[in-house]
């Protein structure tokens, strides 16, 4: 019998991968995942959560998909963040490629969303794919670590790959995350939450 | 269909359990010229079933040195494997000498608007040796969708056959509004001498 326990999921972790929320978008301001409200669960239950991104499509061009914590008894998304941001990219012409990091899309203890994949198009075929794990956001010790992976297909027709990573600066829980665009709804778009125990 | 919980615990899952990663086919490779997984032949499910589908290549072993590791996608259930593709391609490496190190962007192993197959590692040697080869995975995104480009991203480690470790970053997109229904891995020459792939759905 295959013992699928040696087998990590996305390097991070292993275990079982649970789906406790589906949102999916239609001209959305906000999606928010509120541990206690409409059966999502963020707190203690799991040490780790997996957010996944599937086809988050923008109103507006060249936007950026983000996200912010509230913390347990907090009122609003803005917790102190600071993070890293790199990318690559690769234009369809051809003519153009890059790797490197990016300081317009960090924090340092600051209390923006962060950013996760940028420049997004509003093209009928475009959008951003990608993942976001969040580590034991209910502790009341250590910060709170992300990681994330965002793959956009780009405004000026570039594919992106984008990597931020980062934490909030609290030792309070964080129990509510909440994604937008930088500008204008969320179109379309799921984004599926997971524990992962 | 057995899932990551079954298989771990092999106790049947409660209904309502939330198990959310499943395991969809085990491919195992013999001085196999290719590989591949599509949707609606020989169990395999490569459709709307699942909005995020993971490929696991676990000790992949080329049957000579100098391979490429390599895929596509077909919107013709493997009639044809040549979708346009536009990605990105970057990688850390280290050699066992301790004397060379990096991470770079790599254009050899890119593709803009492209229908050759993917690298999903460097161009450079995968090493043949007994004890080498590649593991990793590679994440596709709602591949039935027929309204936008299907994002992929892979990441994994090879053992060069100068003897470095190699991590190799890759992601991009099928430009197609068509559904992927196919996906196939080969090596740029000779076969793939052994390994397994494994295709999961997350639900």
């Amino acid at each position: 019998m295959a013992n699928y326990n040696a087998i990590k999921y996305n390097g991070f972790s292993k275990g079982t991968l649970v789906l406790i929320k589906t949102l999916t978008a239609s001209s959305s301001g906000t999606l928010s995942f509120v541990d206690g409200t409409s059966d999502v669960v963020l707190d203690s239950t799991y040490k780790e959560y997996l957010f996944i991104f599937n086809n988050i499509h923008p109103a507006t061009d060249n936007t950026a998909l983000s996200f912010q914590g509230n913390a347990s008894g907090g009122s609003g998304y803005n917790e102190t963040i600071t993070s890293t941001f790199f990318q690559a990219y690769h234009d369809e012409a051809g003519t153009d490629t890059s790797l490197g990091y990016r300081t317009s899309e960090d924090q340092a203890q600051g209390t923006d969303f962060q950013q996760l994949g940028y420049g997004v198009g509003n093209g009928n075929d475009e959008c951003a794919s990608g993942y976001l794990h969040l580590f034991n956001p209910s502790s009341t010790t250590f910060v709170k670590h992300f990681i994330s992976t965002v793959q956009v297909y780009h405004r000026s027709d570039f594919s992106y790959n984008m990597y931020s990573a980062g934490y909030f600066n609290t030792t309070s829980a964080i129990d509510e995350i909440q994604f937008k665009m930088s500008s204008g709804n969320i179109d379309a778009g799921t984004i599926q939450l997971f524990g992962v125990s | 269909m057995a899932t990551y919980q079954d298989s771990r615990y092999n106790i049947a899952l409660p209904s309502g359990s939330g198990g959310a990663l499943v395991l969809i086919k085990t491919l195992t490779a013999s001085s196999s010229g290719t590989l591949s997984f599509v949707n609606g032949s020989s169990d395999v499910v490569l459709d709307n079933t699942y909005r995020t589908y993971i490929f696991k290549f676990i000790n992949i072993h080329p049957s000579s040195d100098g391979n490429r590791f390599l895929f596509q996608g077909s919107i013709n259930t493997g009639s044809a494997y040549g979708v346009n593709i536009t990605s990105t391609f970057f990688k850390a490496f280290h050699n066992e000498g301790d004397s060379s190190t990096g991470v770079s962007y790599d254009a050899n192993n890119d593709l803009a608007q492209s229908t050759n197959f993917q690298q999903l590692n460097l161009d450079a040697d995968l090493g043949a040796d007994n004890d080498q080869g590649l593991s990793g995975e590679l994440r596709l995104f709602n591949p039935s969708s027929t309204t936008f480009v299907k994002h992929f991203m892979g990441t994994n480690n090879f053992s060069h056959s100068g003897d470095f470790t190699i991590q190799c970053f890759m992601a991009g997109y099928f430009n197609t509004t068509s559904a992927i229904d196919a996906i196939q891995f080969k090596m740029n020459s000779n076969n793939i001498d052994s390994g397994t792939i494994k295709l999961y759905g997350i639900a």
